[in-house]
């Protein structure tokens, strides 16, 4: 405790909430938790197949097996078979008389013990009347069937600004989708209550979306169901709608027992039946000057949805909304194209359709510079937005907080980008066989929920007699720092020290109505409606000091750990104390909807974002042009965060995403066989980047004395996925190597994920197009 | 025969009478010891979160090191110290060292793959008196894979946990003499055998016993590492009736060289014989640095990569290349053939029933001879190879007069490029002759498609490796690598 300042104040850094149990193995997860007597564990079968008629099921090896207590079919759900985020009923728990993705769940087992249930689940006999898979976009493509409507953005007139335009070309581009790889995978406990009561523990990211699913399964009102999510071993998306599975099992397998159940995946079923980032196919047809300015763009955005809608229409949505990056397109058409596959069903993750928008602008922007000769960065200096005029968006939003003019001019500056270029070009000339690239690529990330109503949130802070605080809000704690970061706008309202204020688990009975954490938000949305109970309160104690001391309320002030009244100081919990004897309450809810948004979608116009969040990173490679492998040996990267609430929580969030980007752009690569099955469901076949990938010169500073111009939380910005979108500079430098094999004539045109197969295969043509043989 | 298994939980003596001997540590200490802070990430050894240490007797010193807990079977703990998250804290509540340094570095965001980095990293403060290097950091902790940090903090934690902590004031360190009279005291030379009467556990501790009991139940599974056969288990539910363990043979943990060779018992951990190999073989010794992670190294043995027949071990094709020879024994009875000879199709090996794997015999590098290995995945670290190659050469008056040029991940087994190395024989070391044996690869070889690489990219990759050979012995100042010794920093 200090005189001067409280521990834990906003816009310093303070360690994670949970950091010492973390170390100490103590912070308690699902799995963790003390078993109540008695419990079940849930297990489901699934497909063989990936689209099927089901001509029989024969579950009597199930029912027989060892310590079998309940078999559960499509006929034992009372409520809906649909766990749909948007109840839009096409996400069937199981598959009900045909089966649509290999690995689809037919049928739940409970038994005693977790192995039982593995086991029995393996038992069933199914007959299946097989009919051709659509697996990828390209079959999809001639299919033709789309899980949600697509959507279109247009400004200007495309097609007279192309027709118009000096230069013009054309091009498809495929980028791979991405496991979410949580550490801790998907899990739920449920304990069943009195009448229809029952508490759901669950790994979520949205207790509501589980407390409304589970109601809507079960057939009971939201009201008899309580969810309760006090941390996640990692979400990143994967957790929004994914968790719904494992819960409405337990949920249902509890109520029909009257045991608790528990139903937590085994790592391979996890990668399996949970959906995962979209893969997309990206056709461009651009119009551009002598100067690489675009005069118009055609982009379509053809996406592997999966099964069902899931979260795709506003994911390929925001793959729209990000097809501009940085850059000004004058005259512009985008358009989604949200198909159905025969695949499991793709899903919210970190960017959220953004990421793959970003990357379909950037690859524009590359192809452009090839075709003038001229350097991508400069091609992409003179594209960004202006500030006072080229501002608009193809969705008619203005850009008024662009701030990337200075955050790229300061980048470059400080990476020395411009000497570096300088001696890669040296390197290259001097090695025949490894090759260094170098690029940087700029970021602007929307921020809110594009669904307007979703950006509101909840929070309910409690003070007792004795002055300690406890606080609860909507969001959820995935390892962002979330709970720590909205703790600190509490101790700041009351001037407390941090440990005063008690964090709690995210539970739909305390906070109501809540809205997914993600997008972002979590900060944005929980930090204001945290703080305006904490005002609520506060001004209680304000008037109540006023009175009870016979002092003007401006003369009471809340100082670290005291409160300042008249010309005394009286220590808080002394205050609360006094204000709980004079009956003021000491509880309050606080409210906070996002300003100034909206957004139509049948016109694609509107402002969908509150404000921006920028970013750029330098990326240098070293490629083997002989294997294709490669190293990503140094990055730069400046970030606008705004005024961080804290600095040391923002950074492990730009480091992160940004190695988790660089993830679904390198080593990150998902394979199914020809028969529609997975064949990446397991670490030993997913590869997302280790300590030794991590860059081993890495320099993350956050953009410096440039508050949000928004009403955010202390002027702070959403950090949470803007800088996935840095690594996009990782693929336009092994871009940059691979065309220096022949001399930068050639767009290398690198596709995503970049194994060492595609490099290698994207270096071989290349040098084709340049009319050189295979071997360099 | 002893019934139980006995080994140390933390400083306390525990004897169990273990009923499922495939039961992993990893189910025992979440579900009966209920300490959960050891966490399942994967349940097949690839993602560190149920990384725990084991502390071994090693010339009268306790050895600690990581393994994964998940595919670890509990009877394999005999004679062993068991040490989790939980036995860090110091008596008083306040946190280890180790786990301070990750606290200071904002070393956790979500937090579940922290105590299995805690415990790696515990292992490499136990076992490195002095602070390592960034290499050695990445290498200590490519077992364990974050999906929130992007490890930056937790590289500066263990760093820092060298710069906060008094390393030699340690707690594990002022009990180690205890710990090792403990570790005596519960080492004998009975062998194991625990089970629930249809299924058993034999772990032997003497090789003859060892011979006899393979002799005796020539349908048992013989065990090593487990970090294949762990697998069967925990993603296939397969039940094993009667398994042998070799891990407590102490003759067969022996390695060591002669003037000539090097040799490995069949239960050499990688880790164990990496130093040793790495002298004579650096490129081997690279290729092992690269071969799962330091938990998987800690585990696995040579032997059971060779012995496992599988066409994508890393071992094999260096060893062929080597000319390694393989020892088998049968009650008394030994044989050896080189090693290549030993694996005859997929699933199918030179091995009878009643035999097993006694000793590999490594001869050492002719001067003169030049020895590469490659191995190309989509990860540089805890990766399986999509194609690994090596090859030796030796140059007499201007021809090849002794060429090995071994592939794994292009057959069916671990093979030989025969084709390939006769166009090499008794042939100029040159461009034109090494394009012919790079043509005639696709005579050797015809690999598959699968989720690490395709067929094509397979093929021309192995013969970029062979022209990459030929051009690291033919250009000396040629920089040809990323990776390992010889790579370049950024300019």
């Amino acid at each position: 405790m200090s005189e001067d300042t409280i521990a834990g104040q906003i816009h310093h850094s303070r360690v994670h909430d949970s950091a010492h149990k973390h170390v100490s193995g103590e912070a308690v997860y699902i799995d963790d938790i003390p078993e109540p007597a008695g419990m079940l564990h849930v297990y489901v079968g699934t497909s063989a197949s990936a689209r099927a008629k089901i001509t029989g099921m024969d579950l009597s090896a199930v029912r027989t097996a060892p310590d079998v207590v309940l078999v559960l079919t499509v006929d034992d759900i009372p409520g809906k078979n649909d766990i749909s985020p948007l109840s839009v009923g096409d996400d069937p728990i199981f598959a009900p008389g045909e089966v649509s993705f290999a690995g689809q769940a037919l049928f739940a087992v409970a038994a005693e013990t977790r192995d039982a249930a593995r086991r029995a689940a393996r038992l069933g006999k199914v007959d299946y009347d097989e009919r051709e898979p659509v697996l990828d976009v390209g079959q999809a493509r001639e299919a033709a069937v789309c899980v949600t409507e697509p959507h279109r953005l247009q400004r200007g007139d495309t097609a007279a600004a192309l027709a118009a335009a000096k230069h013009r070309l054309q091009g498809r581009m495929t980028m791979g989708g991405q496991e979410h790889f949580y550490l801790e995978g998907q899990v739920a406990m449920a304990v069943p209550g009195e009448d229809d009561e029952v508490l759901v523990y669950s790994s979520t990211q949205h207790p509501t979306e589980i407390q409304t699913v589970v109601s809507h399964v079960l057939e009971v009102p939201a009201s008899a169901v309580t969810v309760e999510t006090r941390r996640m071993g990692g979400g990143f998306g994967g957790k929004e709608s994914q968790a719904s599975l494992c819960a409405v099992l337990a949920a249902l397998v509890a109520k029909r027992t009257g045991r608790a159940a528990k139903f937590r995946l085994d790592r391979d079923e996890d990668m399996i039946l949970t959906g995962k980032r979209h893969d997309f196919e990206v056709d461009y047809d651009v119009g551009f000057d002598d100067d690489g300015r675009i005069a118009g763009v055609d982009f379509v955005f053809a996406s592997r949805c999966g099964i069902s809608a899931d979260l795709s229409s506003a994911i390929n949505d925001r793959a729209l909304f990000h097809a501009d990056n940085c850059y000004y397109l004058d005259n512009a058409t985008i358009a989604s194209l949200p198909l159905k596959t025969n695949t499991v069903s793709n899903t919210a993750f970190r960017g959220f359709g953004g990421p793959q928008g970003m990357l379909g602008g950037e690859r524009v922007i590359e192809e452009i510079s090839f075709a003038l000769g001229l350097d991508p960065l400069e091609v992409r200096k003179r594209n960004f937005y202006g500030r006072t005029d080229r501002n608009v968006t193809p969705y008619h939003q203005t850009v008024e907080d662009n701030v990337i003019h200075e955050l790229v001019a300061e980048l470059a500056d400080s990476s020395d980008y411009a000497r570096r270029q300088q001696g890669i070009r040296e390197f290259n000339s001097a090695n025949q066989w490894l090759k260094k690239g170098l690029a940087l690529t700029p970021v602007k990330f929307g921020i809110s929920f594009t669904a307007t109503h979703l950006n509101q949130a909840g929070a309910l802070v409690n003070i007792y007699a004795d002055g300690s605080i406890q606080l609860n809000h909507g969001g959820t704690e995935m390892g962002q720092g979330l709970f720590i970061k909205v703790a600190q706008v509490v101790a700041q309202e009351f001037q407390v020290d941090i440990d005063h204020v008690r964090i709690t688990a995210t539970n739909t009975a305390k906070v109501p109505n809540t809205s997914a954490t993600a997008a972002s938000s979590g900060s944005d949305l929980n930090g204001m409606a945290a703080q305006a109970a904490a005002r609520i309160i506060k001004e209680r104690l304000i008037v109540f000091a006023a009175d009870h001391y016979g002092v003007p309320r401006q003369q009471v002030e809340f100082l670290p750990n005291r409160v300042r009244i008249g010309n005394q100081e009286v220590p808080f919990a002394d205050l609360v104390k006094a204000a709980y004897m004079a009956r003021v309450s000491l509880s309050s809810t606080g409210f906070y909807k996002t300003p100034k948004i909206h957004f139509d979608p049948d016109t694609g116009r509107g402002r969908p974002f509150f404000y921006f969040a920028y970013g750029a990173a330098v990326s240098e490679v070293t490629v083997d042009t002989l294997t294709g492998e490669y190293r990503v040996d140094r990055v730069d990267i400046l970030h606008d965060v705004g005024r961080s609430l804290n600095p040391a929580i923002d950074m492990g969030q730009v480091e992160g995403g940004f190695i988790q980007g660089m993830g679904w752009l390198t080593t990150e690569e998902l394979w199914w066989d020809d028969k529609g099955r997975l064949r990446t469901h397991a670490p030993s076949t997913y590869k997302i980047p280790t300590c030794g990938d991590r860059p081993k010169d890495l320099r993350v500073k956050l953009l410096a004395g440039r508050d949000n111009p928004e009403e955010t939380i202390y002027r702070s910005k959403a950090v949470g996925e803007p800088p996935l979108m840095l690594a996009i500079s990782v693929l336009h430098a092994l871009s940059d190597a691979i065309a220096s094999v022949a001399d930068h004539r050639h767009c290398p045109r690198l596709d995503s994920p970049a194994t060492p197969e595609r490099v290698l295969a994207t270096i071989e043509n290349v040098r084709r197009r340049e009319g050189l043989g295979n071997r360099p | 025969m002893r019934e139980q298994v006995r080994f140390l939980l933390g400083q306390e003596p525990r004897e169990l009478t273990v009923t499922d001997p495939t039961m992993t540590v990893l189910d025992y200490l979440r579900g009966e010891q209920r300490r959960c802070g050891t966490k399942e990430g994967c349940g097949e050894g690839d993602c560190g979160a149920c990384t725990v240490v084991l502390g071994r007797l090693n010339d009268g010193r306790v050895r600690y090191e990581a393994v994964n807990a998940c595919i670890q079977f509990l009877p394999t703990l005999d004679g062993t110290q068991l040490l989790t998250v939980e036995d860090l804290k110091r008596p008083d509540g306040s946190l280890h060292t180790v786990q301070q340094a990750m606290v200071e570095t904002d070393g956790s965001q979500c937090g579940f793959c922290t105590p299995g980095f805690i415990m790696s990293m515990f292992a490499l403060y136990q076992g490195t008196p002095n602070p390592p290097q960034r290499q050695e950091i990445d290498d200590c902790l490519a077992g364990n894979l974050c999906r929130c940090t992007g490890y930056g903090p937790i590289i500066a934690a263990a760093e820092r946990m060298y710069a906060i902590g008094d390393r030699t004031g340690d707690a594990f360190r002022r009990l180690a003499g205890q710990t090792v009279d403990s570790l005596a005291a519960i080492s004998d030379q009975e062998t194991v055998c625990v089970g629930d009467g249809s299924r058993r556990f034999f772990a032997p501790a003497t090789l003859d016993d060892l011979a006899d009991l393979v002799l005796a139940h020539p349908d048992a599974q013989i065990l090593a590492g487990g970090t294949d056969i762990g697998l069967w288990v925990t993603k296939q539910l397969r039940i094993l009736d009667t398994i042998i363990y070799i891990g407590r043979v102490a003759e067969l943990a022996e390695f060591g060289e002669t003037d000539s060779t090097i040799e490995i018992g069949a239960a050499v951990t990688y880790s164990a014989a990496m130093e040793l190999i790495a002298g004579h073989y650096p490129d081997l010794g690279e290729l092992f640095r690269r071969l799962g992670a330091v938990q998987v190294r800690n585990a696995g043995t040579i032997g059971g990569n060779i012995a496992n027949g599988s066409p994508i071990g890393d071992s094999p094709p260096p060893l062929i290349a080597a000319g390694a020879t393989l020892h088998l024994r049968r009650g008394k009875d030994r044989r050896s053939l080189p090693l290549e000879a030993y694996f005859i199709d997929y699933g199918k090996q030179d091995r009878q029933p009643g035999e097993f794997v006694e000793r590999i015999t490594l001869p050492k590098p002719d001067a003169g001879t030049q020895f590469r290995a490659y191995k190309i995945s989509k990860r540089f670290d805890q990766d399986i190879s999509a194609v690994c190659a090596a090859f030796a050469l030796r140059i007499e008056n201007g021809r090849v007069a002794h060429i090995r040029i071994a592939f794994g991940g292009m057959a069916a087994t671990p093979k030989r490029a025969n084709q390939a190395e006769q166009c090499l024989s008794g042939r100029p070391w040159s461009e034109a002759s090494v394009a012919s044996a790079i043509a005639a690869l696709a005579q050797d070889f015809q690999p598959i498609t699968d989720m690490r690489a395709s067929a094509d990219y397979r093929l021309r990759v192995a013969g970029n490796l062979l022209r990459k050979f030929f051009i690291e012995t033919t250009q000396a100042s040629a920089a040809t690598r990323v990776v390992g010794a010889g790579n370049f920093a950024h300019v």
